[in-house]
């Protein structure tokens, strides 16, 4: 259990230094028209030349790198180029906000696909057919749509809910709850799709082995079969999906925060890819796949009590 | 006990796997035309000497020695001559054969595989090798999925006959089949030898069919072989414990003679291990 | 035997698609998206970039079909252009992605080891990333293209197809055809080609389908965040555009994502319909649900009978109907006796049993006939009575130990919990019990198998646990269905021994299904020989080896391999050819 544990998290290590190392160049190789977005297309060479300087991006690459590394790892990112503050500063201000919407959205997901996936599987009937419905139009409509289609119905029609801004949980919870409402329906939609559509498969799956029978031969009570023992055995797989889903919607949420202008993670990445803004991109990155490695471990530790082949070996 | 009329000689086979060893010093002869019976309980290893013979399982150390070859080690397709003449028919009919193919891909196969015919010529002889195991000219063209067990079964054999083999490696050929299927499938095994002079390393852990259809018989356990002689005396007058308690294990189909063999098992009183 | 084996058919994926109405109307729509995007030129009334001033955001009329957008250019115009870009984008991440993700999940389901190790955790590694953040931080990296994005989005969708690819070879690669084809003189190239490529056509048509809907949503999403080329019509940038003009042009919002999600979900409809077709075609359709008739036994109830079977007739739903695997049954079980149930495979002997249990595989029924369990009736009600007595006066052994418990809960748990449920012990009493058992069972370390998992535990020290299972509530009647086939025959020996003691023991009485007649010598008073689902001959177990009545019986007792003659060797007959 132990070793398996820390194997995940030495993956996880492995995983942010690769993606560090190869998003770093990439980000960084591409940043000769930044000096141009910033100053403007009519700059002079010498300005440009001197911003350049400024910023550090006319030393060769590999020293860049070293430098980006020797700062990260004590928790400096840098500076944001098209923006005042320090980038770890922007992300403490901006993750917040998204997490509170992602995760929300994860728990819904959860939960909606858990008690569709679960009463399909068992009981069939409407709620088999709902969810093979919502299995197709939850994964063809794009969340991005999806939201404007939101604010067309529900903030300039019917005017029942904001149709942009954003109240931080700490400064009212309801206040938030109300402006996360829309953002977090447009983005749950595609996950509940796949989500409920996986564990219908896995409870069919567990409640067809032969153990299912043995245990109904000694009178173990339905309600036991299905949600101690079918549930238990499904839940692997329907975990697995929701971490693959956990990742889209942190994706989902750069195009959802848009719409709805939350001053979030995803509204950031995207300002910052038009401006040039490289280190807040790497900021980015390092944010997000902290926080991916973190649910998945979560997840993993989740598996692992749930399966006693992979806690045990 | 090695002689130069020897098919096939397995001389000290010794397999590992990682760390663990599951063949241990594997001495074994066939002769041509001959009949060996490999009997074995899970575990025991008699499959993985099996797929040494067949060049698809690993040998750690040790030789096999076919018509002179040594080809422990040497996967099928680097195989030549004499050695490529060496084929196999699988445990379980359902999985040996290819569900989206027809038979006449699946029997063609292996001599195309060996350069032996072209596909029209291998198309000719599909006929023939149908016909050697009664099954009719008109399966050709089907798929496994249209034949029961056993005709499956003979669909397998028909394949191992194409490349008119010395030697063939049957892995559990009749376990998965029905009783009256087992025995007829058990016969054709048996003609065949007769007619074509293959030799046979028959592996089962039912005593019964290899006492059935072999001429020497070998019992393995735990990786080694503990008795190895003529079927007669193995199967009749065993002499090591552990095929004793084998041969009585499995019980007969007659109820007086099963209960004095169950008073004999218990009377042997080997201390079982628990299993 | 009692397994169904049930093979995919693999048939044509794109035959596969048009055999169901709703894949053939989604592959017509994506015929006709795709056409329109490669007509487009001549198709379009204006061209797309065509700007009219007094157009902007206009509603539909007689010269712009479906409206102008916020610059005063043609919707319907923009819109077929729009299908040509969204086409490309998604042809070139489908491709990438499957020539990746599917070459390399062949390699490493195929060879395994170290190749497989690392490209397991590349996948995972990119899995990991949300594909969209990657696109927009590498966007001043990789140029406005949004090819190029999309080729790139083909690198992170990957994964997808080699985890696929790759549990399927795997799943493959164990077949035995595959070591057949080795031993048959192919290398492992034309056996990938050959052999294994086949396996994994259809399902990873099915992922194409999917993927490419995916590629279509994230393409559409990147331009809708303005990071497309903007002199390129596409659907994104007219979403783009439609949320800059939200608040003057509702309308439109619509057309764009109609688009997009009409063609998503006929890619999504296509990948199921080829999905069904491979899983064997449509469900069975039923003919209108037969109620179980229940025909009551005249009279005759025997008080020495624990259970009483009468024309018992057991139905699975196929394609044309039902189709009777147990047809017409009788027999009666005494107190205290072993009676065997014997036949070959398909003869009905399991599904006999599972009725008495009540506990069908799903859509068996009970179609007529009686079940007489100590006086009561079973048949003809809905489950209750079973419910009433299962685990608590009938008990099951069955086949195959290791599949039979459930491998997320310690045995101990699996062997007190019905205790509990049923008996009503306390947990205390349960466990006690259950201690008592596994050491009766023959069980040399009960404490440690108690807190053991399955995994952890042989197969026939498996088979001890449910057997201690069964028997744990005293039962009247314990069914076991071929309780050793599974086993060693040493294994075996024991495991019959065992079941002999504890009959002796509780008095009760054992059904055996078996097809195994050293089986019945072994155990049996009385045997029931059945076939195709019906017993033609019943008797005494001395009767039936020394005089069988019916030609079948002796036919099967004939198969018999017990003390053959053995063949002498004498050379090789004829050379070798």
């Amino acid at each position: 259990m132990l070793r398996y544990i820390v194997v995940r998290i030495a993956f996880g290590a492995v995983l942010l230094a690769v993606v560090c190392t190869f998003g770093f160049l990439l980000v960084f190789s591409g940043t000769e028209r930044v000096a141009l977005n910033i100053l403007g297309q009519s700059a002079s060479e010498a300005d440009i030349a001197a911003l350049n300087a400024k910023l550090g991006i006319d030393r060769p690459l590999l020293v860049q790198y070293q430098d980006w590394v020797g700062d990260a790892v004590r928790g400096d990112l840098g500076n944001a180029w098209t923006t005042t503050g320090t980038v770890t500063e922007i992300l403490g201000r901006r993750l917040p906000v998204t997490l509170s919407i992602v995760v929300t959205a994860a728990f819904i997901n959860a939960l909606v696909s858990a008690l569709l996936g679960i009463t399909a599987a068992v009981r069939g009937g409407i709620a088999d057919r709902l969810i093979q419905i919502v299995s197709v139009v939850g994964f063809s409509i794009p969340n991005f749509w999806l939201g404007l289609l939101l604010v067309v119905v529900f903030s300039l029609t019917l005017g029942w809910l904001p149709a942009t801004g954003h109240v931080p949980i700490t400064t009212s919870t309801l206040g938030w709850a109300v402006s996360v409402t829309l953002p977090v329906t447009a983005l749950v939609l595609s996950g509940i799709a796949s989500v409920s559509q996986q564990v219908r498969g896995a409870m069919i799956d567990a409640l067809g082995q032969d153990w299912v029978r043995t245990l109904r031969a000694r009178g173990v009570p339905e309600g036991s079969i299905c949600y101690r023992h079918a549930l238990r055995n499904a839940l692997p797989a329907a975990l697995t999906v929701l971490s693959v889903q956990f990742v889209a919607l942190l994706g989902g949420a750069a195009v959802v925060e848009q719409i709805f202008a939350i001053p979030g993670l995803g509204e950031l990445t995207v300002r910052s890819a038009i401006a040039g803004d490289v280190p807040v991109l790497m900021g980015v990155i390092v944010a997000m796949i902290i926080v991916v490695i973190t649910v998945n471990t979560l997840i993993d530790l989740i598996n692992a009590w749930a399966n006693p082949k992979v806690r045990l070996t | 006990m090695n002689n130069s009329q020897d098919l096939l000689i397995c001389d000290k086979v010794n397999i590992n796997f990682g760390a663990k060893q599951v063949l241990r010093n594997v001495n074994l002869t066939v002769r041509p035309g001959e009949t060996v019976g490999l009997v074995g309980e899970s575990g025991s290893g008699k499959t993985t000497i099996g797929r040494a013979v067949l060049g698809i399982g690993p040998v750690s150390s040790g030789r096999i020695v076919f018509e002179g070859q040594d080809i422990a080690g040497v996967s099928p397709n680097r195989r030549t001559g004499e050695a490529t003449r060496i084929q196999a028919v699988f445990q379980d009919p359902y999985s040996s054969l290819n569900p989206s193919m027809t038979v006449e891909d699946i029997l063609t196969e292996p001599l195309v595989a060996r350069g032996m015919a072209t596909a029209a010529q291998a198309r000719m002889k599909v006929k023939e090798l149908l016909s050697q195991v009664a099954l009719p000219s008109n399966a050709s063209a089907r798929f496994p999925r249209e034949f029961s067990g056993g005709q499956r079964q003979r669909v397998a054999i028909a394949r191992a006959l194409a490349l008119s083999p010395r030697l063939i490696v049957c892995d559990e050929p009749v376990s998965a089949l029905d009783l009256s299927t087992q025995a007829r499938v058990l016969d054709l095994f048996i003609a065949l030898q007769e007619q074509t002079g293959v030799a046979y390393l028959f592996i089962s852990h039912d005593l019964a069919v290899v006492r059935a259809i072999s001429h020497r018989v070998a019992v393995m356990r735990a990786g080694e072989i503990v008795e190895f002689g003529e079927c007669e005396d193995v199967t009749s007058r065993p002499q090591h414990a552990y095929t004793q308690r084998l041969l009585l294990a499995a019980p007969v189909a007659d109820p007086v003679r099963q209960a004095e063999r169950r008073a004999a098992l218990r009377a042997l009183n080997v201390p079982s291990s628990q299993s | 035997m009692s397994n169904h084996t049930t093979e995919p058919h693999r048939i044509s994926p794109l035959r596969a698609a048009f055999s169901n109405p709703l894949g053939l109307i989604a592959s017509v729509i994506l015929a006709l998206v795709l056409l329109a995007g490669l007509a487009a030129p001549a198709l379009a009334p204006y061209d797309p970039a065509k700007v009219m001033i007094f157009k902007v955001n206009a509603l539909p009329d007689a010269e712009y079909l479906l409206g102008g957008d916020g610059s005063g250019r043609d919707n319907l115009s923009r819109l077929l252009y729009g299908a040509r870009n969204t086409f490309i984008g998604a042809a070139i991440s489908v491709v990438v992605a499957a020539m990746i993700g599917v070459t390399a999940g062949l390699f490493a389901g195929y060879y395994g080891r170290s190749f497989d190790t690392i490209t397991s955790w590349v996948a995972d590694g990119l899995m990991a990333l949300p594909a969209i953040i990657v696109l927009l931080a590498f966007f001043q990296a990789l140029g406005s293209s949004i090819y190029l994005s999309m080729a790139v989005f083909g690198i992170l969708l990957s994964p997808g197809f080699f985890r696929l690819t790759r549990s399927l070879v795997r799943s493959v690669r164990n077949e035995l055809y595959i070591d057949a084809a080795r031993v048959s003189g192919l290398g492992d190239l034309r056996i990938i080609l050959r052999h294994i490529l086949l396996a994994v056509r259809a399902p990873v048509v099915i992922q194409v389908s999917i993927v490419a809907g995916i590629s279509i949503v994230v393409q559409a999403g990147l331009e809708f965040l303005g990071l497309g080329d903007a002199s390129v019509p596409t659907w994104g940038g007219m979403l783009q555009d439609a949320f800059d003009n939200l608040y003057t042009a509702q309308q439109n919002v619509y057309w764009p994502g109609l688009a997009i999600s009409i063609t998503v979900a006929s890619l999504v409809l296509l990948a199921n319909s080829v999905r069904d077709a491979m899983q064997g075609g449509m469900r069975p359709r039923l003919s209108a649900p037969i109620q179980a008739q229940s025909n009551p036994v005249n009279g005759s109830i025997d008080p020495q009978a624990i259970l009483q079977l009468r024309d018992l007739v057991v139905a699975y739903p196929d394609r044309q109907g039902w189709r009777n695997v147990v047809k017409g049954v009788s027999l009666t079980v005494k107190r205290g006796e072993v009676f065997g149930l014997v036949g070959e495979s398909g003869s009905g002997k399991t599904q006999t049993a599972f009725a008495v249990l009540g506990l069908l595989s799903a859509g068996g029924r009970i179609l007529s006939g009686s079940i007489r369990f100590d006086g009561i009736e079973l048949a003809g009600g809905d489950d209750t009575q079973f419910k009433a007595l299962r685990g608590r006066r009938i008990a099951y052994v069955p086949q195959e130990p290791m599949s039979n418990l459930d491998p997320s809960f310690k045995i101990g748990d699996q062997l007190t919990e019905p205790m509990q449920a049923v008996l009503g012990l306390s947990r205390a009493q349960a466990k006690a019990r259950a201690l008592e058992l596994l050491g009766r069972v023959g069980l040399r370390d009960p404490e440690r198998v108690f807190k053991a998992y399955p995994h952890q535990i042989s197969g026939g020290m498996a088979q001890r646990v449910l057997i201690a299972g069964a028997v744990s509530c005293n039962p009247d009647l314990l069914i076991a269905d071929e309780p050793t086939t599974a086993l060693d025959v040493t294994v075996q020996a024991e495991v019959l021994d065992l079941l002999r003691d504890l009959q002796a023991e509780f008095g009760m009485s054992i059904i055996i299904v078996t097809h195994n007649f050293g089986v019945v010598a072994d155990m049996c008073d009385t045997v029931a020989v059945m076939r195709e689902g019906t017993i033609v001959e019943v008797a005494g177990t001395r009767d039936l080896f020394t005089r069988p009545t019916h030609e079948y019986t002796r036919m099967l007792l004939d198969c018999v391999l017990d003390d053959p003659p053995v063949r002498r060797y004498s050379g090789v007959a004829e050379a070798s050819r």
